[in-house]
């Protein structure tokens, strides 16, 4: 390992589906402890990166390294393995399941023979919400199930599992979709407990004030390549909406 | 476990213990109310231990598979095939031993042959991706169809069994009174029931039958666990259908037949859901003892056998209710 080399680097990574390409010449790093958002029209190539990151799908041409090691990755099960997580919102929970059950899925703790030592389960998940799930509601123990927890908790639930079993990067597919004010607010504190913890994100979303307010780093995406890229201290809100709405009015205009 | 229970972290507010248990609650408030009915109108029958001791003999045929099948249902798969595998697996069992008189052989072979037809449904499931209702239905008939082509429908008498010295460990009376199936059953059903929410592997099963791509993302094995589900049910229906035959002493084309609906019918009065993710051991093994009580409890209360299905009939349909009306109040 590499103590100099980026968390993740991404070099010129390529992806076509028959004759159609999908996504052109990417290069990017992503760094220990920072949060980048990956923003861009739909279609503009965002989740086709992030399954090539997860292993969902092999790049056509490029290289992938991960702490400075090169790297392939042939399926969800080996990205989480070295420690690159993606939290989706639909797929991360059992709803019908218990909390405890919940964190420690495919991480049980046993004592003998496979059998599940549930006195360190469930107070290690206590734990959890006590310090890092934001879980503070009376009515949710560790043996409440899931699915009576709201959009934003559970987004802290899968984020505070993430951390807690040592993901490096964690990955967000728009996490604030269809929630709240406050439940928004809420993810964007994960989100940052994140970087707090020393770990970095990816954060996808399609709301630029969402992603202004959390992220360090901005890379958009348009029609498969890496259109522009801002660090938070060299661009406003007010100029990374601009920078969308001249990219997508060109995207129009060029299909006309 | 006590200690763990003891030390567990509570706080007003969370599920009740009555909320966390209202379908084992549900169905044991059955099978009382079921006893005391059956209990106050043919005393005579219901308070000598006759009748307990006859179901003793008779509930381990099908309630092992039962437990098995608790695993499938919660996957959110189902098996129809078990039934068949009794069958088949019992004619290896049979055969072998008029064949070679060793008990031992005869019982490894069956056991085999049981895991084997097992892991044929779970690969097919898994692997080919066949729905597991269509799988087992293929194989259902294919495993039966088997039994009829090697025996051209003709039985194998073993009655020569009983003097074997295995034969009463398997159904044979503990004082003179405890038939030995009945033992194997509870222990089958303790191990089982332990796997199945204080094990990994339930653990698994749970999640897997909640949300299969949630499982596959936090690392389980889903398949893996998902054909070890349907190996297991093999396995039962083979070790049932070793009870069955050492008690009957005879093997009949048609063994292992009449099972089906009756174990499933356990398995979903005792609260198990048929979406997957959700299911008691405690509810099917009460489930078991309901069916296997009904049949000579109408009988015994001075119903004819004709109201038999009609009743079963009836606790299915009203339990399966009541357990969708309580899901949807949670909502």
């Amino acid at each position: 390992m590499d103590a100099t080399a980026p968390l993740l680097q991404l070099k010129g990574i390529q992806k076509s589906f028959g004759h159609i390409r999908v996504l052109r010449d990417i290069d990017l790093e992503i760094n220990y402890g920072e949060i980048v958002a990956l923003i861009g029209d739909n279609g503009a190539g965002k989740s086709t990166l992030i399954k090539i990151i997860t292993g969902v799908y092999a790049p056509s041409a490029g290289e992938i390294y991960f702490k400075g090691e090169r790297i392939t990755v042939r399926d969800a099960r080996a990205s989480r393995a070295l420690g690159i997580e993606c939290v989706y919102q639909e797929r991360a929970l059992a709803e019908q399941q218990e909390l405890w059950r919940n964190v420690f899925a495919g991480h049980e703790r046993t004592t003998f023979l496979g059998f599940l030592d549930l006195g360190a389960q469930r107070r290690e998940t206590e734990q959890l919400m006590r310090t890092r799930m934001g879980l503070t509601s009376q009515a949710i123990t560790v043996d409440s199930e899931v699915g009576g927890l709201s959009g934003g908790e559970r987004q802290g639930v899968a984020i505070a599992r993430a951390l807690y079993f040592d993901a490096d990067l964690i990955i967000l597919d728009e996490p604030t979709m269809g929630l709240s004010i406050t439940e928004t607010e809420r993810v964007l504190a994960f989100t940052r407990s994140i970087r707090d913890h020393g770990k970095s994100a990816i954060f996808i979303d399609h709301n630029i004030f969402h992603v202004y307010d959390v992220a360090d780093r901005f890379i958009i995406l348009d029609r498969g390549r890496i259109a522009e890229r801002f660090e938070k201290s060299e661009v406003t809100r007010e100029k990374l909406v601009e920078t969308m709405v001249a990219l997508h009015d060109a995207g129009t205009v060029s299909l006309i | 476990m006590t200690s763990a229970t003891a030390k567990s972290p509570t706080r007003a507010g969370g599920p009740s213990f009555f909320h966390t248990y209202r379908f084992q609650i549900s169905i044991i408030t059955l099978l009382v109310v079921l006893y005391a009915v059956f209990i106050i109108r043919a005393p005579g029958t219901y308070l000598s231990f006759n009748i307990y001791r006859s179901f003793m003999i008779s509930i381990p045929f099908f309630g092992l598979m039962a437990m098995a099948a608790t695993f499938i249902v919660t996957l959110g798969e189902i098996d129809l095939s078990f039934p068949s595998i009794a069958g088949f697996s019992g004619w290896v069992f049979a055969a072998t031993y008029v064949n070679t008189s060793s008990f031992i052989l005869a019982l490894v072979l069956c056991l085999v042959v049981g895991a084997i037809l097992g892991l044929i449904n779970g690969l097919l499931v898994t692997k080919v991706g066949i729905p597991s209702i269509v799988a087992t239905i293929g194989t259902m008939f294919l495993w039966s169809g088997l039994v009829n082509v090697v025996t051209e429908g003709r039985g194998i008498p073993i009655a020569q069994i009983t003097a074997a010295p295995l034969h009463s460990l398997f159904v044979g009376e503990l004082f003179g009174q405890i038939p030995a199936q009945f033992l194997w059953f509870l222990a089958g059903s303790t191990v089982m029931g332990l796997i199945y929410k204080r094990h990994r592997f339930g653990s698994h099963v749970l999640f897997i039958g909640d949300n299969a791509d949630s499982a596959r993302m936090m690392g389980i094995h889903v398949d893996r666990v998902k054909t070890l589900c349907f190996v297991t049910m093999g396995v039962s229906a083979a070790l049932s259908v070793v009870f069955i035959l050492n008690q009957l002493t005879f093997f009949w084309a048609s063994t292992g037949s009449g099972y089906l609906l009756t174990t499933l019918a356990a398995v979903f009065i005792g609260g198990t859901s048929v979406f997957g993710g959700r299911g008691t051991m405690i509810g099917t093994f009460v489930g078991v003892l309901i069916i296997a009580s009904l049949e000579p409890g109408i009988i015994a209360i001075g119903l004819t056998g004709f109201y038999t299905q009609f009743i079963y009939g009836l606790l299915i349909t009203i339990s399966v209710a009541v357990y969708a009306l309580m899901l949807r109040r949670r909502d």
